[in-house]
């Protein structure tokens, strides 16, 4: 167990090591989704969107929920990128060759994805405050968001990974990435409710499963308890079931990779 | 020389979608020794450390290292070995220093242990003051320097290396022969593939030349070149449109053990030169041959590659790689 924690803490200390070295990176990382989605997307539809049908205040208020989900997303997508990397040139195999929990760089992958994860969720709430979003369910709300955030992150991250382990170029890594993450976008309720969706879009979007994470991050942010609660409860066991799909998917590629 | 059987592979297969990597391998290595795997680039060098390294599972077949299964004891090998891959496998971003650091904690070294062995690894490939750069500002060398680096941080009983030297200037490429030697006499076992000729010649006890996937031939250098017996002439020629009867003039004589065709002439093995350089000069004057050039010498080691794989590893291997 000594050595089980000494390793994670070991390889997590390199993903941070290699981030902090990477600033141009991490300030676009962190920057892009409240710049582009939150402060230009929320203030551009802010007349263009409909407060009956968001059924919000304004728009960025009923943004902020779609954008806490998507940074989730975006991160979790791109949460093998950096294994794909060491896979191709070789240093995931000096690692593998090491005596080591056969789990350790997974799970030090997942610790390092949704630390960042957190904090950035944590940072788009504190931007959309200044732009008058005053979480409905206070501290306790935001906890429970970044609860859901995680819980969604974890099935994303390993969906990544599953991706990396198992194609044959890094081409092939990023057409795939580019594929799913607009259309998990456009089909859920990240940007407009299920309500105001052509037909067939909202039946599409009720099999996504960060439509449910939306739907739970959304009223704790707008509204209050009592109603969130029910959409949290669903999100849950929605998530439970995502993540448990997506691991088992993606320790199948694992150990297809590494024998 | 100690005769325990380090490393065991026997009868090891690796297929990839049904192309053969490695096909029907077998050799041993005895504890202390510098073992090569000699072969040209696609022979199945890297497949087979890997298998040893338990990172991949053969097809058929086994590996044993120091007595335990690659497949069924993996856990338990992974301690036994330090590992040198082909590719440089290097972390841009970190130093040199955070990646031996990053190893310790993976061989589960305490921090002091692991800062005492770090300093005496630096100095030894030389490093100490590159120590606290990203990797991403070092040479190609030095690269791998750190990476022979990092495999020897677990201070294993066993070493593997991947062509060690490729891609190396001359000066780099002895100095490694020599930190590989020093190993050996500290008692460790090495185990490295290359397609350099003369890196087999001089470094290695042992080494099995592997074409194809399969051993050709297993032995030291000395006894794998008095195995060929007799000499080695090489002559090119002008009218290469006359090799073939050329060759087939020479065939005949007494005195000549084997005749090779290459791009501009022949490689010819004999019993002895002086019995058959006559017989040879005699059938290029009788069929109008000019000599450009005309050598003989005692066997060397790429003769035993030929004479064991039908060509020259210069002719196998396609122009040199340097990454
Ligand atoms: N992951 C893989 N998938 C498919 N084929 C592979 C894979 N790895 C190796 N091969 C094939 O197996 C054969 C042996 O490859 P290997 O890397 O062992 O050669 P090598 O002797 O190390 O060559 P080199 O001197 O170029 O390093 C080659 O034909 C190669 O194309
Ligand atoms: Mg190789």
């Amino acid at each position: 167990m000594a050595h089980y924690w000494q390793e994670i803490e070991a390889l997590t200390l390199r993903w941070v090591r290699r981030l902090s070295r990477e600033k141009f990176s991490m300030l676009f990382t962190l920057v892009q989704p409240m710049l582009f989605w939150l402060i230009f997307f929320g203030n551009l539809f802010q007349r263009a969107a409909d407060v009956q049908v968001t059924q919000a205040p304004n728009y960025i208020s009923f943004l902020a929920a779609g954008v806490v989900v998507m940074t989730v997303l975006n991160n979790g997508l791109a949460g093998g990128v950096d294994l794909l990397f060491d896979k191709e040139n070789g240093f995931l195999e000096r690692l593998m060759s090491a005596p080591i929990h056969r789990s350790s760089v997974i799970l030090s992958r997942f610790i390092f994805v949704m630390t960042i994860t957190s904090l950035q969720v944590l940072v788009i709430l504190g931007i959309a405050f200044l732009f008058g979003v005053h979480p409905a369910t206070g501290l306790p709300g935001v906890a429970m968001i970044l609860l859901i955030g995680m819980l969604f992150g974890v099935g994303l991250t390993a969906i990544s990974m599953a991706m990396a382990f198992s194609v044959k170029s890094h081409g092939d890594f990023f057409s795939v990435l580019g594929f799913l993450s607009l259309p998990m976008i456009f089909l859920s309720s990240a940007l407009v409710p299920l309500t105001a969706m052509p037909t067939w879009m909202s039946v599409l979007a009720q099999f996504n499963p960060m439509t449910w994470a939306i739907d739970a991050v959304r009223p704790l942010i707008l509204t209050n308890w009592s109603d969130a609660l029910p959409h949290v409860g669903m999100a849950i066991v929605v998530m439970l079931i995502f993540d448990a799909l997506c691991l088992y998917g993606g320790a199948k590629a694992f150990r297809r990779a590494m024998g | 020389m100690d005769r325990t059987i380090a490393i065991d592979v026997n009868r090891l297969c690796k297929s990839y979608d049904g192309h053969k990597a490695v096909d029907d391998l077998s050799f041993q290595v005895y504890a202390g020794e510098i073992f090569g795997l000699l072969g040209p680039n696609g022979a199945g060098k890297s497949t087979t450390l890997r298998t040893l390294i338990t990172l991949l599972h053969p097809t058929s077949g086994t590996a044993t290292v120091l007595g335990h299964d690659t497949v069924r004891e993996a856990d338990l090998v992974r301690t036994l070995f330090g590992y040198v891959p082909q590719e440089r496998a290097i972390d841009r971003f970190l130093t040199g220093r955070e990646h031996l650091e990053l190893l310790g904690a993976l061989y589960h070294l305490t921090k002091e242990e692991a800062a005492k062995r770090i300093a005496e690894l630096l100095k030894l490939v030389e490093l100490e003051e590159h120590a606290d750069r990203p990797a991403k500002t070092y040479s190609g060398g030095m690269k791998r320097k750190l990476d022979i680096a990092c495999g020897l941080l677990p201070n294993p009983k066993i070493l593997f290396l991947d062509e060690p030297t490729l891609g190396l200037d001359v000066q780099s490429r002895l100095r490694i022969w020599d930190y590989i030697r020093m190993l050996k006499a500290r008692g460790m076992t090495v185990v490295m593939t290359t397609n350099y000729l003369d890196e087999a010649d001089q470094l290695c006890d042992r080494l099995a030349i592997i074409d194809c996937g399969k051993v050709k031939t297993i032995g030291s250098p000395a006894e794998l070149k008095v195995a060929l017996g007799g000499d080695s002439v090489s002559l090119t020629i002008k009218e290469t449109a006359r090799l073939g009867a050329l060759a087939s003039a020479i065939k005949g004589q007494p005195a000549i053990r084997t005749v090779n065709a290459t791009a501009t002439g022949l490689d010819i093995r004999v019993e002895s030169a002086e019995k058959a350089l006559p017989a040879i000069l005699e059938a290029a004057n009788k069929l109008d041959c000019r000599l450009d050039f005309i050598d003989y010498h005692r066997p060397r080691l790429d003769d035993v590659f030929i004479a064991h794989t039908g060509r020259s590893l210069k002719d196998a291997a396609p122009a040199e790689e340097t990454t």
